[in-house]
Protein backbone atom coordinates (compact mmCIF):
# COMPACT_ATOMS: atom_id res chain seq x y z
CA UNK A 1 0.00 0.00 0.00
CA UNK A 2 2.33 2.18 1.37
CA UNK A 3 5.36 3.13 -1.32
CA UNK A 4 8.63 3.10 -0.16
CA UNK A 5 10.59 6.11 -1.45
CA UNK A 6 14.17 5.03 0.10
CA UNK A 7 16.39 4.88 3.01
CA UNK A 8 18.24 7.63 4.85
CA UNK A 9 20.99 7.13 7.65
CA UNK A 10 20.03 3.54 7.16
CA UNK A 11 15.55 3.88 8.16
CA UNK A 12 13.62 2.99 4.97
CA UNK A 13 10.87 5.63 4.53
CA UNK A 14 7.36 6.18 2.62
CA UNK A 15 5.36 8.24 1.26
CA UNK A 16 2.98 7.67 3.95
CA UNK A 17 5.14 8.69 6.77
CA UNK A 18 7.29 11.64 4.34
CA UNK A 19 3.61 13.15 4.17
CA UNK A 20 2.82 12.78 8.06
CA UNK A 21 6.35 14.80 8.84
CA UNK A 22 5.32 17.44 6.26
CA UNK A 23 1.94 17.71 7.79
CA UNK A 24 3.94 17.92 11.48
CA UNK A 25 5.63 20.79 9.97
CA UNK A 26 2.92 22.92 8.28
CA UNK A 27 0.78 22.02 11.79
CA UNK A 28 4.56 23.39 13.65
CA UNK A 29 4.40 26.49 11.37
CA UNK A 30 0.63 27.44 11.48
CA UNK A 31 0.83 27.50 15.38
CA UNK A 32 3.56 29.35 15.18
CA UNK A 33 2.03 32.28 12.74
CA UNK A 34 -1.24 31.84 15.15
CA UNK A 35 0.22 32.70 18.37
CA UNK A 36 2.13 35.61 15.95
CA UNK A 37 -1.07 36.76 15.00
CA UNK A 38 -2.87 36.53 18.43
CA UNK A 39 -0.77 39.53 19.47
CA UNK A 40 -2.66 41.69 17.42
CA UNK A 41 -6.39 42.82 17.94
CA UNK A 42 -7.58 42.87 14.21
CA UNK A 43 -5.86 39.42 13.57
CA UNK A 44 -5.79 37.34 16.94
CA UNK A 45 -9.26 35.82 15.70
CA UNK A 46 -7.41 34.84 12.35
CA UNK A 47 -4.65 33.46 14.87
CA UNK A 48 -6.43 31.40 16.72
CA UNK A 49 -8.21 29.90 13.63
CA UNK A 50 -4.85 29.32 12.14
CA UNK A 51 -3.66 27.57 15.12
CA UNK A 52 -6.70 25.37 15.50
CA UNK A 53 -6.56 24.15 12.21
CA UNK A 54 -2.85 23.10 12.63
CA UNK A 55 -4.10 20.95 15.24
CA UNK A 56 -7.12 19.60 13.37
CA UNK A 57 -4.70 18.80 10.33
CA UNK A 58 -1.79 17.03 13.13
CA UNK A 59 -4.73 15.03 14.68
CA UNK A 60 -5.95 13.56 11.30
CA UNK A 61 -2.88 12.86 9.91
CA UNK A 62 -1.34 11.17 12.92
CA UNK A 63 -4.78 8.83 12.32
CA UNK A 64 -4.34 8.45 9.07
CA UNK A 65 -0.71 7.87 8.43
CA UNK A 66 1.17 7.64 11.83
CA UNK A 67 2.77 3.21 11.78
CA UNK A 68 4.19 1.82 15.14
CA UNK A 69 8.35 0.52 15.10
CA UNK A 70 7.01 -2.68 12.91
CA UNK A 71 5.31 -0.37 10.47
CA UNK A 72 1.87 -1.36 11.48
CA UNK A 73 -0.84 1.49 10.79
CA UNK A 74 -3.63 2.15 12.64
CA UNK A 75 -6.15 -0.14 12.48
CA UNK A 76 -9.89 0.82 11.90
CA UNK A 77 -10.94 -0.83 15.08
CA UNK A 78 -8.68 1.70 16.90
CA UNK A 79 -9.83 4.87 14.65
CA UNK A 80 -13.22 4.30 15.77
CA UNK A 81 -12.25 4.49 19.23
CA UNK A 82 -9.88 7.15 19.07
CA UNK A 83 -12.80 9.27 16.78
CA UNK A 84 -15.43 8.16 19.89
CA UNK A 85 -12.85 9.91 22.26
CA UNK A 86 -12.30 12.64 20.20
CA UNK A 87 -16.20 13.44 20.07
CA UNK A 88 -16.62 13.19 23.55
CA UNK A 89 -14.04 15.24 24.40
CA UNK A 90 -14.99 18.11 21.66
CA UNK A 91 -18.92 17.86 22.71
CA UNK A 92 -17.89 18.52 26.64
CA UNK A 93 -15.08 20.96 25.61
CA UNK A 94 -17.88 22.82 23.02
CA UNK A 95 -20.57 23.29 25.73
CA UNK A 96 -18.39 24.64 28.18
CA UNK A 97 -16.88 26.77 26.69
CA UNK A 98 -20.17 27.87 25.00
CA UNK A 99 -21.62 28.14 28.07
CA UNK A 100 -18.98 29.71 30.51
CA UNK A 101 -19.42 33.58 31.67
CA UNK A 102 -16.98 35.75 31.34
CA UNK A 103 -16.22 36.21 34.97
CA UNK A 104 -15.60 32.52 35.24
CA UNK A 105 -13.04 32.86 32.83
CA UNK A 106 -10.01 32.00 35.06
CA UNK A 107 -11.79 28.72 36.56
CA UNK A 108 -11.88 27.72 32.99
CA UNK A 109 -8.78 27.99 31.71
CA UNK A 110 -7.09 27.00 34.67
CA UNK A 111 -9.69 23.49 34.35
CA UNK A 112 -8.94 23.23 30.45
CA UNK A 113 -5.05 23.25 31.46
CA UNK A 114 -5.84 20.65 34.11
CA UNK A 115 -7.13 18.37 31.72
CA UNK A 116 -4.18 19.39 29.19
CA UNK A 117 -1.80 17.99 32.51
CA UNK A 118 -3.60 14.74 32.79
CA UNK A 119 -2.99 14.16 29.10
CA UNK A 120 0.49 14.59 29.51
CA UNK A 121 1.05 12.80 32.67
CA UNK A 122 -0.96 9.57 31.22
CA UNK A 123 0.88 9.45 28.41
CA UNK A 124 4.44 9.42 30.01
CA UNK A 125 2.79 6.77 32.55
CA UNK A 126 1.83 5.22 29.10
CA UNK A 127 5.01 5.13 27.37
CA UNK A 128 7.40 4.62 30.65
CA UNK A 129 6.68 0.86 30.08
CA UNK A 130 8.87 1.10 26.73
CA UNK A 131 10.99 3.30 27.60
CA UNK A 132 14.73 2.15 26.61
CA UNK A 133 16.31 1.88 30.56
CA UNK A 134 19.92 1.77 29.07
CA UNK A 135 19.52 5.59 27.69
CA UNK A 136 18.67 7.54 30.36
CA UNK A 137 17.79 10.83 28.00
CA UNK A 138 14.60 9.02 27.07
CA UNK A 139 13.99 7.52 30.83
CA UNK A 140 14.45 11.18 32.00
CA UNK A 141 12.48 13.17 29.40
CA UNK A 142 9.73 10.37 30.03
CA UNK A 143 9.75 10.84 33.83
CA UNK A 144 9.77 14.86 33.58
CA UNK A 145 6.71 14.50 31.22
CA UNK A 146 5.10 12.14 34.32
CA UNK A 147 5.94 14.66 37.07
CA UNK A 148 5.52 18.27 35.39
CA UNK A 149 2.33 16.85 33.83
CA UNK A 150 0.95 15.47 37.24
CA UNK A 151 2.00 18.46 38.94
CA UNK A 152 -0.05 21.03 35.87
CA UNK A 153 -3.23 18.38 36.41
CA UNK A 154 -3.17 18.90 40.06
CA UNK A 155 -2.10 22.11 41.21
CA UNK A 156 -4.37 23.62 38.12
CA UNK A 157 -7.67 21.85 39.57
CA UNK A 158 -6.85 23.16 43.07
CA UNK A 159 -6.67 26.57 41.55
CA UNK A 160 -10.05 26.03 39.67
CA UNK A 161 -11.69 25.14 43.01
CA UNK A 162 -9.95 28.10 44.50
CA UNK A 163 -11.44 30.62 41.78
CA UNK A 164 -14.47 28.92 41.65
CA UNK A 165 -14.83 29.28 45.39
CA UNK A 166 -14.56 25.22 46.59
CA UNK A 167 -11.56 25.28 48.10
CA UNK A 168 -10.75 27.61 50.52
CA UNK A 169 -6.91 28.59 51.35
CA UNK A 170 -4.83 26.76 53.74
CA UNK A 171 -2.08 29.09 54.99
CA UNK A 172 -0.25 26.78 57.73
CA UNK A 173 3.35 27.41 58.47
CA UNK A 174 4.03 23.66 58.30
CA UNK A 175 3.12 23.24 54.44
CA UNK A 176 6.09 24.93 53.19
CA UNK A 177 8.14 22.16 54.86
CA UNK A 178 6.04 19.11 53.54
CA UNK A 179 6.31 21.12 50.44
CA UNK A 180 10.00 20.57 50.42
CA UNK A 181 9.57 17.13 51.61
CA UNK A 182 7.99 16.37 48.40
CA UNK A 183 10.01 18.34 46.26
CA UNK A 184 12.84 16.59 47.45
CA UNK A 185 10.89 12.69 47.40
CA UNK A 186 10.34 14.02 43.80
CA UNK A 187 13.74 14.08 42.90
CA UNK A 188 15.09 11.22 45.13
CA UNK A 189 12.57 9.26 43.10
CA UNK A 190 13.24 10.08 39.75
CA UNK A 191 16.84 10.00 40.27
CA UNK A 192 16.24 6.12 41.66
CA UNK A 193 14.52 5.23 38.62
CA UNK A 194 16.87 6.90 36.28
CA UNK A 195 20.15 5.03 38.06
CA UNK A 196 18.22 1.97 39.62
CA UNK A 197 19.23 0.04 36.55
CA UNK A 198 16.22 -2.22 36.56
CA UNK A 199 13.57 -2.85 33.64
CA UNK A 200 10.57 -1.12 33.69
CA UNK A 201 8.59 -3.99 35.00
CA UNK A 202 10.36 -3.99 38.01
CA UNK A 203 9.98 -0.27 38.86
CA UNK A 204 6.21 -0.11 38.13
CA UNK A 205 5.61 0.65 42.16
CA UNK A 206 8.21 3.52 41.36
CA UNK A 207 6.58 5.23 38.78
CA UNK A 208 2.92 4.94 40.24
CA UNK A 209 4.61 6.13 43.83
CA UNK A 210 6.06 9.07 41.37
CA UNK A 211 2.55 9.75 40.43
CA UNK A 212 1.12 10.42 43.60
CA UNK A 213 3.93 12.29 45.47
CA UNK A 214 4.15 14.63 42.27
CA UNK A 215 0.12 14.72 42.43
CA UNK A 216 0.19 15.67 46.08
CA UNK A 217 2.76 18.17 45.52
CA UNK A 218 0.73 19.94 42.82
CA UNK A 219 -1.88 20.29 45.29
CA UNK A 220 -0.33 21.28 48.14
CA UNK A 221 1.92 24.00 46.05
CA UNK A 222 -1.20 25.79 44.97
CA UNK A 223 -2.98 25.64 48.29
CA UNK A 224 -1.22 28.26 50.15
CA UNK A 225 -1.23 30.86 47.25
CA UNK A 226 -3.72 33.76 47.70
CA UNK A 227 -6.45 35.11 45.37
CA UNK A 228 -4.44 37.98 44.38
CA UNK A 229 -1.96 36.15 43.67
CA UNK A 230 -3.70 33.73 40.79
CA UNK A 231 -2.81 35.44 37.54
CA UNK A 232 0.81 34.37 38.36
CA UNK A 233 -0.71 30.73 39.31
CA UNK A 234 -2.32 30.16 36.32
CA UNK A 235 0.39 31.19 34.31
CA UNK A 236 2.94 29.16 35.86
CA UNK A 237 0.66 26.17 35.42
CA UNK A 238 0.04 26.92 31.79
CA UNK A 239 3.88 26.98 30.99
CA UNK A 240 4.04 23.84 32.96
CA UNK A 241 1.46 22.18 30.86
CA UNK A 242 3.04 23.45 27.65
CA UNK A 243 6.73 21.51 28.99
CA UNK A 244 4.98 18.51 29.53
CA UNK A 245 3.88 18.42 26.26
CA UNK A 246 7.04 19.31 24.86
CA UNK A 247 8.63 16.13 27.28
CA UNK A 248 6.00 13.47 25.20
CA UNK A 249 7.08 15.15 21.97
CA UNK A 250 10.93 14.38 23.05
CA UNK A 251 9.47 10.87 23.53
CA UNK A 252 7.77 10.05 19.80
CA UNK A 253 10.82 12.38 18.49
CA UNK A 254 7.75 14.72 17.30
CA UNK A 255 8.65 17.95 16.02
CA UNK A 256 5.34 19.55 16.19
CA UNK A 257 4.67 18.20 19.61
CA UNK A 258 8.11 20.07 20.86
CA UNK A 259 7.46 23.30 19.39
CA UNK A 260 3.84 23.88 19.99
CA UNK A 261 5.26 22.80 24.24
CA UNK A 262 7.53 25.11 24.20
CA UNK A 263 5.75 28.02 22.46
CA UNK A 264 3.63 27.72 25.43
CA UNK A 265 5.91 26.83 28.07
CA UNK A 266 7.63 30.40 26.69
CA UNK A 267 4.50 32.01 26.44
CA UNK A 268 3.62 30.85 29.66
CA UNK A 269 7.17 32.06 31.41
CA UNK A 270 6.75 35.25 30.30
CA UNK A 271 3.52 36.09 31.63
CA UNK A 272 4.26 34.87 34.79
CA UNK A 273 7.29 36.73 35.03
CA UNK A 274 5.30 39.72 33.87
CA UNK A 275 2.54 39.27 36.30
CA UNK A 276 5.14 39.34 39.21
CA UNK A 277 6.44 42.56 37.91
CA UNK A 278 3.14 44.23 38.07
CA UNK A 279 3.11 42.88 41.64
CA UNK A 280 6.88 43.88 42.30
CA UNK A 281 7.56 40.26 43.57
CA UNK A 282 9.66 37.45 43.14
CA UNK A 283 8.23 34.13 41.57
CA UNK A 284 9.70 32.89 44.68
CA UNK A 285 8.30 34.95 47.40
CA UNK A 286 4.51 34.18 45.45
CA UNK A 287 5.20 30.69 46.10
CA UNK A 288 6.67 30.36 49.34
CA UNK A 289 5.13 33.66 51.21
CA UNK A 290 1.88 34.21 52.11
CA UNK A 291 1.38 37.52 51.71
CA UNK A 292 0.32 40.18 54.10
CA UNK A 293 -0.18 39.74 57.85
CA UNK A 294 2.91 40.27 59.24
CA UNK A 295 3.75 43.25 57.41
CA UNK A 296 4.44 46.95 59.26
CA UNK A 297 1.90 48.66 57.43
CA UNK A 298 1.25 52.55 58.42
CA UNK A 299 -1.49 52.37 61.17
CA UNK A 300 -2.85 54.90 63.10
CA UNK A 301 -5.26 57.58 62.16
CA UNK A 302 -5.09 58.76 58.78
CA UNK A 303 -8.56 61.20 58.63
CA UNK A 304 -12.11 60.78 57.88
CA UNK A 305 -13.34 59.25 54.69
CA UNK A 306 -15.35 62.02 52.94
CA UNK A 307 -18.50 61.10 51.34
CA UNK A 308 -20.08 62.70 48.19
CA UNK A 309 -23.92 62.38 47.40
CA UNK A 310 -25.13 61.25 44.14
CA UNK A 311 -26.57 64.34 42.72
CA UNK A 312 -23.17 65.74 43.69
CA UNK A 313 -21.20 62.94 42.18
CA UNK A 314 -23.46 63.34 38.84
CA UNK A 315 -22.61 66.89 38.33
CA UNK A 316 -19.17 66.71 39.15
CA UNK A 317 -18.91 63.99 36.12
CA UNK A 318 -21.40 65.56 33.57
CA UNK A 319 -19.40 68.73 33.64
CA UNK A 320 -15.87 67.10 33.90
CA UNK A 321 -13.64 67.44 30.49
CA UNK A 322 -11.38 63.96 30.71
CA UNK A 323 -12.98 61.32 33.59
CA UNK A 324 -10.82 58.53 33.70
CA UNK A 325 -12.18 54.80 35.25
CA UNK A 326 -10.29 52.35 37.12
CA UNK A 327 -12.29 49.27 37.55
CA UNK A 328 -10.78 46.64 39.61
CA UNK A 329 -11.67 43.08 40.56
CA UNK A 330 -14.71 44.23 42.68
CA UNK A 331 -16.31 45.81 39.70
CA UNK A 332 -16.20 42.13 37.89
CA UNK A 333 -17.46 40.24 41.53
CA UNK A 334 -20.60 43.05 41.66
CA UNK A 335 -21.05 41.99 37.49
CA UNK A 336 -21.08 45.67 37.41
CA UNK A 337 -19.38 45.97 33.67
CA UNK A 338 -22.48 46.55 32.04
CA UNK A 339 -23.71 49.28 33.86
CA UNK A 340 -20.12 50.60 33.81
CA UNK A 341 -20.29 50.94 30.44
CA UNK A 342 -23.51 52.54 30.22
CA UNK A 343 -22.12 55.17 32.64
CA UNK A 344 -19.30 56.38 30.19
CA UNK A 345 -21.66 56.14 27.28
CA UNK A 346 -23.41 58.67 28.76
CA UNK A 347 -21.00 60.58 29.87
CA UNK A 348 -19.47 60.39 26.20
CA UNK A 349 -22.98 62.25 24.42
CA UNK A 350 -22.19 64.82 26.91
CA UNK A 351 -18.62 64.97 25.18
CA UNK A 352 -17.03 63.67 28.02
CA UNK A 353 -13.74 61.99 27.34
CA UNK A 354 -13.95 58.55 29.27
CA UNK A 355 -10.74 56.14 29.29
CA UNK A 356 -10.27 53.14 31.65
CA UNK A 357 -7.43 52.61 33.40
CA UNK A 358 -6.59 49.01 33.25
CA UNK A 359 -3.90 47.75 35.85
CA UNK A 360 -1.73 44.08 34.69
CA UNK A 361 -3.18 42.39 37.80
CA UNK A 362 -6.51 43.47 37.51
CA UNK A 363 -9.12 40.61 38.05
CA UNK A 364 -8.37 37.13 38.29
CA UNK A 365 -5.76 36.09 35.43
CA UNK A 366 -3.23 38.44 33.05
CA UNK A 367 -5.83 40.63 30.85
CA UNK A 368 -9.22 39.55 32.49
CA UNK A 369 -10.37 42.79 33.23
CA UNK A 370 -9.69 43.94 29.68
CA UNK A 371 -12.07 40.60 28.24
CA UNK A 372 -14.80 41.53 31.15
CA UNK A 373 -15.18 44.86 29.56
CA UNK A 374 -14.69 43.86 26.00
CA UNK A 375 -17.89 41.97 26.87
CA UNK A 376 -19.85 44.39 28.14
CA UNK A 377 -19.02 46.43 24.49
CA UNK A 378 -16.17 48.71 25.33
CA UNK A 379 -14.62 49.13 22.87
CA UNK A 380 -11.08 48.47 23.17
CA UNK A 381 -9.28 51.59 22.30
CA UNK A 382 -10.86 53.06 25.03
CA UNK A 383 -8.86 50.54 27.41
CA UNK A 384 -5.60 52.43 28.17
CA UNK A 385 -2.79 50.53 29.84
CA UNK A 386 -1.30 51.80 33.32
CA UNK A 387 2.53 53.14 31.81
CA UNK A 388 0.54 54.99 29.17
CA UNK A 389 -2.29 56.95 31.37
CA UNK A 390 -0.35 57.65 33.88
CA UNK A 391 1.74 60.84 32.18
CA UNK A 392 -2.07 61.84 31.42
CA UNK A 393 -3.37 61.44 35.25
CA UNK A 394 -2.56 65.04 36.70
CA UNK A 395 -4.87 66.39 33.55
CA UNK A 396 -7.72 63.95 34.30
CA UNK A 397 -10.59 66.19 36.28
CA UNK A 398 -12.30 62.95 37.46
CA UNK A 399 -11.24 59.53 38.28
CA UNK A 400 -13.72 56.63 39.40
CA UNK A 401 -12.17 53.94 41.17
CA UNK A 402 -14.40 51.05 40.96
CA UNK A 403 -13.60 48.48 43.29
CA UNK A 404 -9.84 48.73 43.10
CA UNK A 405 -7.52 49.28 46.23
CA UNK A 406 -4.31 47.93 46.34
CA UNK A 407 -3.70 49.02 42.40
CA UNK A 408 -4.05 52.72 43.43
CA UNK A 409 -2.49 52.87 46.78
CA UNK A 410 0.05 55.47 47.05
CA UNK A 411 2.17 53.68 49.95
CA UNK A 412 3.45 52.12 47.01
CA UNK A 413 5.14 55.39 45.79
CA UNK A 414 5.28 56.81 49.23
CA UNK A 415 6.29 54.69 51.48
CA UNK A 416 9.33 52.28 51.51
CA UNK A 417 7.89 50.23 54.58
CA UNK A 418 4.57 49.28 52.78
CA UNK A 419 4.40 45.81 51.88
CA UNK A 420 3.97 46.71 48.74
CA UNK A 421 6.21 49.26 48.11
CA UNK A 422 7.49 49.42 44.89
CA UNK A 423 4.85 48.21 42.81
CA UNK A 424 3.57 49.37 40.18
CA UNK A 425 0.27 51.65 40.65
CA UNK A 426 -2.13 53.67 38.84
CA UNK A 427 -1.60 57.40 39.88
CA UNK A 428 -5.19 57.97 40.63
CA UNK A 429 -3.81 60.79 43.23
CA UNK A 430 -2.56 62.68 40.88
CA UNK A 431 -5.61 63.95 39.20
CA UNK A 432 -8.19 66.23 40.13
CA UNK A 433 -10.87 64.96 41.59
CA UNK A 434 -11.67 61.18 42.95
CA UNK A 435 -14.41 59.24 43.34
CA UNK A 436 -14.23 55.83 45.03
CA UNK A 437 -16.72 53.73 45.03
CA UNK A 438 -16.68 51.04 47.38
CA UNK A 439 -18.70 48.18 49.47
CA UNK A 440 -17.61 48.84 53.07
CA UNK A 441 -14.96 50.93 54.68
CA UNK A 442 -12.04 47.37 55.04
CA UNK A 443 -8.99 46.99 53.04
CA UNK A 444 -7.46 45.44 50.48
CA UNK A 445 -6.25 42.14 49.77
CA UNK A 446 -3.10 42.95 51.20
CA UNK A 447 -4.18 44.60 54.39
CA UNK A 448 -3.15 47.74 53.79
CA UNK A 449 -5.03 51.45 55.01
CA UNK A 450 -5.44 53.28 51.24
CA UNK A 451 -4.57 56.72 52.29
CA UNK A 452 -5.77 57.36 49.06
CA UNK A 453 -9.32 57.29 50.97
CA UNK A 454 -8.44 59.81 52.90
CA UNK A 455 -7.22 62.27 50.37
CA UNK A 456 -8.64 65.84 50.23
CA UNK A 457 -9.05 65.10 47.02
CA UNK A 458 -11.24 61.75 47.31
CA UNK A 459 -14.93 61.42 47.48
CA UNK A 460 -16.67 58.33 48.64
CA UNK A 461 -19.56 56.43 47.15
CA UNK A 462 -20.72 53.42 49.97
CA UNK A 463 -22.61 49.83 48.14
CA UNK A 464 -22.59 47.63 45.79
CA UNK A 465 -20.52 48.64 42.51
CA UNK A 466 -23.51 47.81 40.18
CA UNK A 467 -26.52 49.60 42.51
CA UNK A 468 -24.27 52.90 43.14
CA UNK A 469 -23.64 52.76 38.79
CA UNK A 470 -26.97 52.12 38.17
CA UNK A 471 -28.04 54.97 40.62
CA UNK A 472 -25.60 57.71 39.45
CA UNK A 473 -26.61 56.60 35.59
CA UNK A 474 -30.47 57.68 37.07
CA UNK A 475 -28.83 60.77 38.08
CA UNK A 476 -26.88 61.79 35.34
CA UNK A 477 -29.60 61.00 32.78
CA UNK A 478 -31.96 63.48 34.95
CA UNK A 479 -29.63 66.16 34.85
CA UNK B 1 30.56 13.47 31.20
CA UNK B 2 30.66 11.14 28.20
CA UNK B 3 27.11 10.19 28.79
CA UNK B 4 26.05 13.97 28.53
CA UNK B 5 27.44 14.27 25.06
CA UNK B 6 25.91 10.77 23.98
CA UNK B 7 22.30 12.48 25.00
CA UNK B 8 23.32 15.19 23.62
CA UNK B 9 24.22 13.61 20.14
CA UNK B 10 21.24 11.80 20.01
CA UNK B 11 18.34 14.42 20.42
CA UNK B 12 20.75 17.05 19.01
CA UNK B 13 18.00 17.70 16.45
CA UNK B 14 15.25 18.33 19.34
CA UNK B 15 17.77 20.50 21.52
CA UNK B 16 18.14 22.76 18.40
CA UNK B 17 14.48 22.73 17.96
CA UNK B 18 14.17 23.26 21.79
CA UNK B 19 16.53 26.20 21.75
CA UNK B 20 14.89 28.27 19.02
CA UNK B 21 11.84 27.56 19.73
CA UNK B 22 12.40 29.11 23.16
CA UNK B 23 13.38 32.15 21.40
CA UNK B 24 10.47 32.20 19.01
CA UNK B 25 7.93 32.25 21.86
CA UNK B 26 10.11 34.87 23.81
CA UNK B 27 9.69 37.25 21.06
CA UNK B 28 5.87 36.41 19.32
CA UNK B 29 4.87 36.89 22.87
CA UNK B 30 6.50 39.67 24.36
CA UNK B 31 4.66 42.39 22.30
CA UNK B 32 1.76 41.36 23.29
CA UNK B 33 -1.15 44.13 24.75
CA UNK B 34 -2.11 43.51 27.80
CA UNK B 35 -5.70 43.84 26.17
CA UNK B 36 -4.87 40.44 24.76
CA UNK B 37 -3.53 38.19 27.44
CA UNK B 38 -6.06 36.39 28.57
CA UNK B 39 -7.36 35.41 25.33
CA UNK B 40 -3.37 34.37 24.07
CA UNK B 41 -3.35 32.22 27.46
CA UNK B 42 -5.80 30.29 26.37
CA UNK B 43 -5.00 30.17 23.06
CA UNK B 44 -1.59 28.66 24.00
CA UNK B 45 -2.94 26.36 26.22
CA UNK B 46 -5.00 24.69 23.55
CA UNK B 47 -1.87 24.50 21.71
CA UNK B 48 -0.07 22.47 24.65
CA UNK B 49 -3.17 20.34 24.04
CA UNK B 50 -1.12 19.11 20.90
CA UNK B 51 0.15 16.13 23.76
CA UNK B 52 -3.30 14.75 21.73
CA UNK B 53 -1.14 13.53 19.48
CA UNK B 54 0.67 10.99 21.85
CA UNK B 55 -2.92 9.88 23.12
CA UNK B 56 -3.40 8.76 19.55
CA UNK B 57 -0.65 7.25 18.67
CA UNK B 58 -1.13 5.33 22.32
CA UNK B 59 -4.46 4.55 21.86
CA UNK B 60 -4.03 3.62 17.84
CA UNK B 61 -1.09 0.58 18.43
CA UNK B 62 -3.04 -0.37 21.75
CA UNK B 63 -4.56 -4.12 21.86
CA UNK B 64 -8.36 -3.24 20.87
CA UNK B 65 -9.78 -6.66 20.80
CA UNK B 66 -9.87 -7.11 25.26
CA UNK B 67 -10.53 -4.11 27.72
CA UNK B 68 -6.83 -3.40 29.34
CA UNK B 69 -5.52 -0.51 31.15
CA UNK B 70 -3.14 0.77 28.22
CA UNK B 71 -6.11 1.13 26.20
CA UNK B 72 -8.57 2.84 29.10
CA UNK B 73 -6.05 5.47 29.89
CA UNK B 74 -5.06 5.97 26.70
CA UNK B 75 -8.78 6.68 25.74
CA UNK B 76 -8.79 8.97 28.97
CA UNK B 77 -5.37 10.57 27.71
CA UNK B 78 -7.60 11.23 24.02
CA UNK B 79 -10.37 12.62 25.71
CA UNK B 80 -8.84 15.01 28.46
CA UNK B 81 -6.19 16.25 24.75
CA UNK B 82 -9.19 17.13 23.03
CA UNK B 83 -11.34 18.85 25.68
CA UNK B 84 -8.09 21.23 26.28
CA UNK B 85 -8.00 21.47 22.34
CA UNK B 86 -11.94 21.83 21.61
CA UNK B 87 -12.64 24.20 24.42
CA UNK B 88 -9.49 26.52 24.34
CA UNK B 89 -10.12 27.30 20.99
CA UNK B 90 -13.64 27.52 21.37
CA UNK B 91 -13.49 29.88 24.26
CA UNK B 92 -10.45 32.14 22.74
CA UNK B 93 -12.45 32.63 19.79
CA UNK B 94 -15.52 33.72 21.87
CA UNK B 95 -13.64 35.56 23.43
CA UNK B 96 -12.00 37.51 20.88
CA UNK B 97 -15.07 37.82 18.81
CA UNK B 98 -16.13 40.66 21.78
CA UNK B 99 -12.49 42.93 20.66
CA UNK B 100 -14.33 44.99 18.48
CA UNK B 101 -13.60 48.77 17.23
CA UNK B 102 -15.15 51.71 18.09
CA UNK B 103 -18.04 52.33 15.85
CA UNK B 104 -18.52 55.24 14.63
Amino acid sequence: MDKMLGTFNGVEFTVGGTLLELSYLVAALLFVFGLKLLSHPESARRGNFYAGAGMVLAMLTTILLHKNANGGGIQPANIWIILAAIGVGSAIGWIIARKVKMTAMPQLVSFYNATGGAASALVALLEFPNADMNNWGSVLVTLLGLVIGSIAFSGSMIAYGKLDGKVNDIRAGYLSYVNLILLAGTLGLTLFILLSGQTPAELNWAIYLLLVVSLLYGVLFVMPIGGADMPVVISLLNSFTGIAAAMAGFIYANQAMILGGILVGAAGSILTLLMCKAMNRSLLNVIVGAFGGGGAAAEGEQGTMKEITMSDASVLLAYSRNVVIIPGYGLAVAQAQHICHELDELLGSKGVNVRYAIHPVAGRMPGHMNVLLAEADVPYDQLVEMADINPDMPNTDVCIVIGANDVVNPAAINDPSSPIAGMPIIKAHESKNIIVMKRGRGKGYAGIENSLFFDDKTRLLFGDAKGTLQKLVTEIKDL
Amino acid sequence: MEEILIFFYTYKEAIFIIALSIFLGIEVISNVPAVLHTPLMSGANAISGVIIIGGIILVGHADASTINTELILGIFAVIFGTLNVVGGFVVTDRMLEMFKKKKK
